[in-house]
């Protein structure tokens, strides 16, 4: 089956329905064909950002659909509008003919489409059967001895072992799942949408999941399966939906050959490292066997040597340890063994100040929430960052010198302007002034995400230049093309784990993309 | 100054309908309670600043509220909730009565010592809600509030034993201080030139602080933001202490001045309620330290002039409560409208806001972790 990929932005629906072409689905009988789910013409502007550019697609009953993206392709806000989190700004959502008006996930939920989210959404403090109790439609009273019958038949059913007195937070996340789906299921839920369900479940508690997802679908419910691993993809769903950059770029029914998935996730990506060799020189980071723990994910066994002059591109998807690895090496993580050294210098347990102290500096990714102050001006982040320790703040010489960096970074803006009211861009750029001149280490965390193409080029023209007199970067990024174009190593996360370290100049966008998903290039 | 100008045109255009919204809506209570409205309110007004003695009275109500304010600044611009100041002002007072009353001899040290003790208790009191929520994760509004009880109930054990009148224990309050520890006041009024010279120094300090120092400038960043902040290499915790610390002294100075300037004595409601006040100043100011000063000016008025209502109208003095209560729900009311207002103009579709400040001000509250 050949996956029919967009053009110009309009998709041709000529795959034949998926009743015809899978037999019966494991678990039961045929899948009975409840009412469609329509999405049309659905748009999301979030600020600047088009989050779903026109997206179009029909979710037909008794299926598991997956939707496929790399980070930022606009699946996660689809899939908060279908389940009323987040209202869209043009386009309708209709289901068995009918326009449904999602303002709330509470309209969502009453017309049969529940979701669940990355992090269940369970109240910790409460017992299992209060959380599944909880959102069930209103009388005063509970009727906790009818709740525990029923939260007992639906477990068996999918194979689910609850203690309904337990507290949620004796649960592990797999459970914390497991309850949400049986709560949803009793709400009345017929369309059920999964955002990244198998992070941080283990192997059996997936196989678990999986069969009650079949069996959910073979009862003629609607599945929607998000997320950005390949082979789990290909192990569950019958028809796949590939988004990037906020539009629907391809359908495909399944099986369908990793290669054309990865292509229509990606893009065709053509770049070569083309940046010309900078002498490397002496150790300037250097991880041995380092373990951390970063809330759920462990890292085990880290080894890393990063050199003045060098480039490394951490490549994975979100919440693979890029995160984790980077906060590490500012000295925001703590390690649990082994030993992190900047320089010479063994900091292995100090203290951020000291990671500061030895030259080594963090741009997050959150600009506004973890590297500027909104409300603050630019002045005044200048000052912040300026390392005076003057007591009495000189505001001439500060405007004089915001002036100065507006005028070297290029920014858009004044002064006067706060950091919240600049565009991301101009952030960023704000960022890049703010850090020291002569670092040591630089590092980034997607240094160019929601930038527009002109100023991401100007940030890397800035790194580039600051990596020539010798300071190292480390950057993670979901952008191939840059990791690809800027990096000397690339180093690929997949579940916790450094899964390949590629030589940027002897690899290619497809290799990075299946390693990427967790599969090695066949 | 244009800067400036525009600042009170925005303030009093925004401002200018909620308080009229209030001022009417007082108006219409007291010929609710069958009293002729506008006599009510001159008799405010005199009452406030009918003559020298009340316009006396009048200021020293302004000063400890004024303080309290000041150093509310301080801590709101940390985003911090500093309801403590309450217990952080009696305490303030205990320490200046403890100088009062055990410092031998007489002496012209005698009165800046109380003053400097005063100061003292508040920075104890206030630092201890700073090191319980860096240190012990107790957020401050608990922490500050459980101190608040402990300040009032060490004030009155205080009062009924150790400190107690000579054969009498009642909590009417202590023997008065020797003359030698009473500021000196002007002419036969209650005014001391000194008290009121202390807070316009200490909002004068609060302002300059806030506006030209890096010290005001990093703790602004700590209120805002306090990743950000850390990742700037900015030691939040410190500032966070630092913040109390500033606040609690002033509290501190506003117990003082109330113990050795207008009680001369030791009394349980010694704080007279001016920190709980001062939170309400700050947040009707907009978070400005210029601000804070004319608009306590204008609560105390409302206080001391309700005084004349029980006078001579009969009414509860608990009026002026109702009063100032009133104008700060519709101000904030009236912000959060003007919120709404333009977000449903920009046409963004936000989940259920929580908790929205004034513009400037702390961040919400912060989650309060549920169980252990």
């Amino acid at each position: 089956m050949t996956p029919r990929k967009a053009e110009s932005g309009r998709i041709a629906q000529v795959l034949p329905a998926p009743q015809s072409e899978v037999g019966p689905v494991p678990g039961g009988g045929p899948a009975s064909s409840g009412p469609a789910l329509e999405i049309r013409g659905i748009h999301k502007w979030f600020g600047p950002v088009h989050a779903n550019d026109d997206v179009t697609l029909t979710i037909e009953a008794g299926t598991l659909h997956g939707v496929l993206g790399e980070n930022g392709a606009g699946k996660s806000t689809l899939m908060k509008i279908l389940s009323g989190y987040v209202s869209a700004d043009a386009g309708a959502v209709v289901l068995g003919g009918r326009q449904l008006a999602l303002a709330s996930p509470r309209d969502a939920v009453a017309a049969g489409i529940g979701m669940l989210h990355q992090d269940p959404l369970v109240f910790l403090p409460f017992s299992v059967l209060d959380n599944f109790l909880v959102g069930s439609p209103g009388r005063l009273r509970v009727d906790r001895s009818a709740g525990a019958r029923v939260l007992a038949d639906l477990a068996a059913r999918f194979g689910f072992d609850f203690d309904p007195d337990a507290p949620a937070r004796a649960l592990t996340v797999g459970e914390r799942q497991q309850l949400e789906i049986v709560r949803l299921l009793h709400l009345g839920v017929r369309i059920l949408i999964l955002d990244e369900p198998t992070t941080g479940i283990s192997a059996i508690q997936r196989v678990k999941l999986f069969d009650a997802l079949r069996s959910l679908a073979a009862e003629g419910m609607s599945v929607i399966f998000v997320s950005h691993k390949l082979d789990e993809v290909e192990e569950l769903c019958r028809r796949v939906s590939v988004l990037r950059r906020g539009r629907l770029v391809g359908e495909a029914a399944m099986p369908c050959p990793t290669d054309e998935l990865v292509e229509m996730m990606f893009g065709r990506v053509l770049t070569r490292a083309e940046r010309p060799r900078v002498e490397i020189g002496d150790q300037v980071l250097r991880l041995d066997d380092v373990t951390f723990r970063d809330r759920e994910l462990t890292m085990p066994d880290l080894s890393l040597t990063v050199h003045e002059g060098e480039v490394i591109g951490l490549a994975g998807l979100e919440g693979s340890g890029q995160r984790s690895l980077l906060r590490a090496c500012a000295g925001l993580l703590g390690v649990e063994e082994g030993r992190l050294s900047v320089g010479d210098e063994d900091l292995t347990g100090h203290p951020y100040r000291d990671f500061l102290d030895a030259g080594v500096h963090f741009l997050p990714a959150g600009r506004l929430e973890e590297g500027l102050v909104a409300g603050l001006s630019i002045s005044e982040h200048v000052v912040l960052a300026g390392g005076s320790k003057r007591f009495v703040v000189d505001w001439k010489a500060a405007r004089e010198e915001a002036d100065r960096r507006i005028e070297r970074f290029s920014i858009k803006g004044e002064p006067t302007s706060t950091a919240d009211s600049l565009s991301g861009g101009n952030q960023q750029r704000l960022l890049l002034a703010l850090a020291p001149q002569h670092v040591r280490l630089l590092l980034l965390e997607h240094p160019t995400r929601g930038l527009d193409v002109e100023s991401a080029a100007w940030v890397w023209s800035e790194l580039l230049g600051r990596r020539a007199a010798g300071t190292a970067i480390v950057f993670s990024s979901a952008d191939l093309d840059e990791l690809l174009r800027y990096s000397d190593r690339i180093l690929v996360f997949f579940a916790g784990r450094v899964l390949k370290a590629l030589e940027a100049r002897e690899t290619s966008s497809e290799e990075l993309g299946h390693l990427i998903g967790g599969m090695e290039l066949r | 100054m244009k800067v400036w100008r525009a600042d009170v045109a925005r303030r009093v255009s925004s401002g200018a309908w909620p308080v009229v919204a209030a001022v009417a809506l007082v108006l219409l209570l007291f010929v609710a309670m069958g009293q002729p409205p506008f006599r009510a309110a001159k008799l405010m007004w005199e009452g406030a600043v009918g003559d020298r003695y009340s316009i006396g009275n009048t200021l020293m109500a302004w000063v400890p509220l004024v303080l309290a304010a000041a150093g509310l600044v301080v801590t709101f611009a940390a985003g911090l909730w500093n309801i403590g100041v309450e217990g952080q002002v009696v305490v303030g007072a205990i320490a200046a009565t403890f100088v009062a009353r055990e410092m031998p001899g007489p002496s012209i040290a005698l009165i800046p010592a109380c003053l400097v003790a005063g100061m003292a208790g508040g920075v104890l009191w206030a630092a201890l809600v700073g090191v319980l929520k860096t240190r012990g994760k107790v957020n401050e509004i608990f922490g500050g509030l459980g101190l608040d009880f402990v300040a009032s109930g060490l004030a009155v054990y205080l009062i009924i034993g150790p400190w107690k009148r000579a054969g009498i224990a009642s909590t009417s309050g202590t023997d008065l201080f020797r003359e030698q520890a009473h500021l000196p006041t002007f002419a036969n009024t209650t005014l001391s030139f000194v008290a009121v010279g202390l807070a316009i120094a200490g909002v004068v300090a609060v302002y300059l602080l806030m506006r030209g120092t890096l010290f005001g400038l990093r703790l602004k960043a700590v209120g805002r933001n306090p990743r950000s902040a850390f990742l700037m290499g900015i030691p939040t915790e410190r500032y966070v202490i630092g913040a109390f610390a500033i606040c609690g002294a002033l509290a501190g100075l506003a117990g003082a001045i109330q113990a050795i300037g207008v009680w001369h004595k030791l009394v349980p409601s010694i704080s007279g309620g001016y920190g709980f006040l001062g939170i309400l100043v700050v947040l009707l100011a907009g978070f400005s330290a210029v601000w804070i000063a004319p608009i306590a000016l204008f609560f105390v008025m409302i206080s001391v002039g309700a005084t004349q209502l029980t006078l001579w109208l009969g009414l509860h003095s608990a009026i002026g409560g109702v009063i100032q209560g009133l104008l700060v729900l519709f101000v904030i009311l009236g912000g959060g409208w003007q919120v709404r207002r333009r977000r449903a103009r920009q046409g963004t579709a936000e989940g259920p806001s929580v908790g929205e400040g004034a513009p400037g001000g702390p961040a919400p509250v912060e989650q309060v972790e549920a169980g252990v």
